[in-house]
């Protein structure tokens, strides 16, 4: 699996934890044990109850589970393997985690200098005129928005100050949005800082051409993408929207063709036998999903995310619908959506959209997740061994780069399962508002394998970010309880900007040496 | 975090069922006296405490939620070791979830330890008009099985407090009756030398 190369060398003492023996039931929807003992990936799945016309085609479809299209339609998949690294983000590192924290302060003040001496003001004066465009939203939204108690000064502040304000928060924040999802307000929004300016103009300059320079996309797109651009962007990155610009047009009708062709066929079958429990499941979880977010709890977009869900877990019984998959959908539909939306895109109310629009909008949402799925599948398949690993690899790369905390957690007998389980799972979507996810897959998707692999240097990136309150936290309860409720309310460009950076600080000095910090 | 105050014991409690029969609510309800109409699925395991008073003695509950799907049977057996108390919770209103609480059982009796307090909680009692199991019915069982048995709602805050608050006290009135022995940090031990270095936390003891 795509993961297997990558991680190697974690993987030499490691063991799977617990003993993973077929459960009953571990499959959903359920096995029954006396028919299988294993659910190898190319057993034919049972159709006792179809018509033998289906059966045969939806055979057929279901042993070529792979979404991927035509040899001729994927690009060249010629990653960048070494991205330069982001201007502000990298100083000769220290292994003291203390000056790290100051470090970060210091290296977000020397980008801001970086750019005209204008922008400093600039950018304090867009928080401010973001906070009253904040109050003014709120006053619309029947309080269902969460409004951030935050200040001016919390933009600028570090992620340590803001968790001293937050301890009259209650214990569980659950996280908004914040009264907007993308990074930058488009709405009335001031005028760009030079930098800002310059970096859209090279993205413009970059997908104007008629053959993407797809290693120069990854390049940038590394650091961020603007928001304007995100869109094309990111379907370009992930594969489904070819290079070369002639072929788009053609290549997209076939794909949203083939996606609503698949609804056709298969969607009426949810209420089968066979297929009744997998849609039970994500019908009674979308309503679940991005609960405080108006946009989600239309009947127009829950029935997206149905249809999404829905044919994406039948044409993969290896994990058939795993909870945690359905906020994988969430930033795929809200950036395709912000394509065609001024305003704030929470509120938005999709119906308003062209149908064909909105049925676009669907079809490439399926197909950028079931592309990004790919690359994770063994996450979610029969007992999720992915996950599994990646927990264990996470908790033998904080072993070596931070010992305390390693050490801390042992003496509490904290398991690294019991809170990273869901930071693999859902890939950070619980652990950080949506804006901030949507700003770490640019990183992902410009990175190779970036859901898979990088995601682990971010999550130990992550967890040392909080390294004072975890080595703070003396009883096992309170740890756990910390860190299944980190503070990351306030976060935005900024603290992720520097998460990834210290991920790739991580990344490079481990990843393909793996005599560095031999024990 | 809960690390100031003294307190006697801890109980590990595991919640378990089916998947949307509100696990996380109750939780939410006994924990912090909340209910959340826009909670999110439980991903792998969740956590949360509270201490009670019983007989004389503070109790921490400390008390464990995990998703219902059967998925997540992964990390199954983390999930349950040191447990001392159960609540095996269905929906009243969806028939289905109450039928999987034979095979809930059997799970739980597979990993758990065997003199494990269990208790069968049939929520949503505020939708009584859409009942599907009846209380007779599910009583009989649970009389049956030897496990006690409540009806809650943890939307209108219902019997929530008695459902866990059983389970505890017959969880202690075990253990004082020394009937079984444990072994983890996480749970009581009857070892009263290691409850009191692992589970009273004085300063003196920290060298950070």
């Amino acid at each position: 699996m795509a993961t297997d190369n990558r991680i190697n060398f974690w993987r030499r003492n490691v063991k799977v934890p617990g003993s993973v023996q077929p459960v009953y039931g571990a499959q959903h929807p359920p096995l029954d044990p006396r028919f299988r003992r294993t659910y190898p990936k190319d057993t034919k799945p049972k159709f006792n109850n179809l018509k033998s016309k289906k059966a045969s085609s939806f055979h057929e479809f279901a042993r070529s589970t792979n979404d991927a299209w035509d040899i001729d339609d994927e690009e060249d998949e010629d990653f960048l393997r070494n991205p330069s690294p982001t201007p502000s983000g990298l100083h000769s590192s220290t292994q003291n985690q203390q000056q790290q924290n100051e470090a970060g302060d210091a290296e977000s003040a020397v980008s801001r200098g970086l750019s005209s001496p204008v922008t400093q003001a600039e950018n304090l004066q867009n928080v401010q005129e973001e906070e009253e465009e904040e109050d003014a939203e709120c006053e619309h939204i029947n309080g269902k928005v969460i409004k951030s108690s935050s200040d001016a000064h919390l933009r600028t502040s570090s992620v340590h100050s803001s968790l001293q304000k937050q301890q009259s928060l209650p214990v569980r924040p659950i996280i908004p949005l914040v009264a907007r999802i993308s990074d930058q307000n488009a709405s009335g929004a001031p005028p760009m800082t030079v930098r800002e300016k310059s970096r859209l103009d090279k993205f413009r300059q970059l997908l104007a051409s008629p053959n993407t320079d797809l290693e120069e996309l990854r390049k940038h797109s590394w650091s961020g993408i603007p928001r304007e651009v995100r869109p094309i962007t990111w379907r370009l990155l992930s594969g489904y929207l070819p290079a070369n610009k002639e072929r788009r047009e053609l290549v997209l009708k076939r794909k949203r063709d083939e996606y609503f062709g698949f609804i056709e066929q298969y969607y009426h079958s949810r209420t089968d036998e066979h297929y009744k429990d997998t849609y039970r499941q994500i019908h009674i979880d979308i309503p679940r999903t991005n609960p405080l977010i108006p946009l989600f709890q239309q009947p127009a977009v829950q029935e997206v995310f149905e249809r999404i869900l829905f044919i994406w877990a039948i044409r993969h019984p290896a994990s058939g619908y795993v909870q945690g998959i359905n906020d994988l959908v969430t930033p795929f539909f809200v950036v395709f959506l912000s394509e065609f939306v001024t305003e704030d895109v929470e509120n938005f109310e999709v119906a308003a959209l062209p149908l064909d629009t909105q049925r676009n909008i669907e079809a490439d949402s399926f197909w950028c997740m079931s592309k990004l799925l790919d690359g994770i599948q063994d996450n979610y398949t029969f007992a999720q061994p992915g996950i599994q690993n990646k927990v264990k690899a996470l908790e033998e790369l904080v072993s070596r780069i931070d010992e305390d905390i390693h050490n801390h957690f042992k003496r509490y007998e904290v398991e690294y399962l019991q809170f990273a389980f869901r930071w693999m799972n859902n890939l950070l979507m619980r652990e950080l508002p949506l804006r901030c996810t949507i700003r770490l897959w640019d990183t992902y998707q410009a990175e190779a394998e970036g859901f898979s692999h990088f995601h682990l240097y971010v999550c130990a990136a992550f967890l040392i970010e909080w390294r004072k309150e975890i080595l703070s936290m003396i009883d096992f309860q309170g740890l756990l309880m910390l860190l299944q409720n980190l503070p990351t309310i306030h976060w935005g460009n900024e603290e992720v900007g520097l998460l990834l950076a210290e991920a790739y600080r991580l990344k490079y000095m481990f990843a393909d040496a793996p005599s560095h910090y031999k024990r | 975090m809960g690390s100031d105050e003294a307190y006697n014991f801890v109980f590990k409690v595991v919640l378990i069922g089916e998947s949307g029969v509100g696990k996380s609510n109750l939780l939410s309800r006994f924990t912090k006296n909340e209910f959340n109409h826009d909670s999110r699925t439980t991903i792998g395991v969740e956590f949360s405490t509270r201490t009670v008073q019983l007989s004389g003695f503070t109790i921490k509950a400390q008390i464990w939620d995990t998703a219902g799907l059967e998925r997540y049977r992964a990390i199954t057996s983390a999930y349950y070791r040191g447990a001392v108390g159960a609540l095996l919770v269905y929906d009243i209103t969806k028939h289905l979830t109450y039928e999987s609480v034979e095979r809930w059982l059997k799970e739980l009796y597979d990993h758990a330890d065997p003199d494990i307090v269990v208790m069968l909680v049939g929520n949503k009692t505020d939708l009584e008009s859409e009942r599907s199991v009846p209380t007779e019915e599910a009583k009989d069982f649970a009389k049956k099985k030897d496990i006690l048995f409540l009806e809650t709602s943890a939307l209108e805050s219902t019997n929530v407090e008695a459902a866990f608050t059983n389970v505890l006290a017959e969880i202690h009135k075990k253990v004082r009756s020394k009937a079984v022995v444990r072994g983890s940090i996480s749970a009581v031990s009857l070892n009263s030398h290691r409850a009191e270095n692992a589970e009273e936390k004085k300063p003196c003891c920290r060298n950070i």
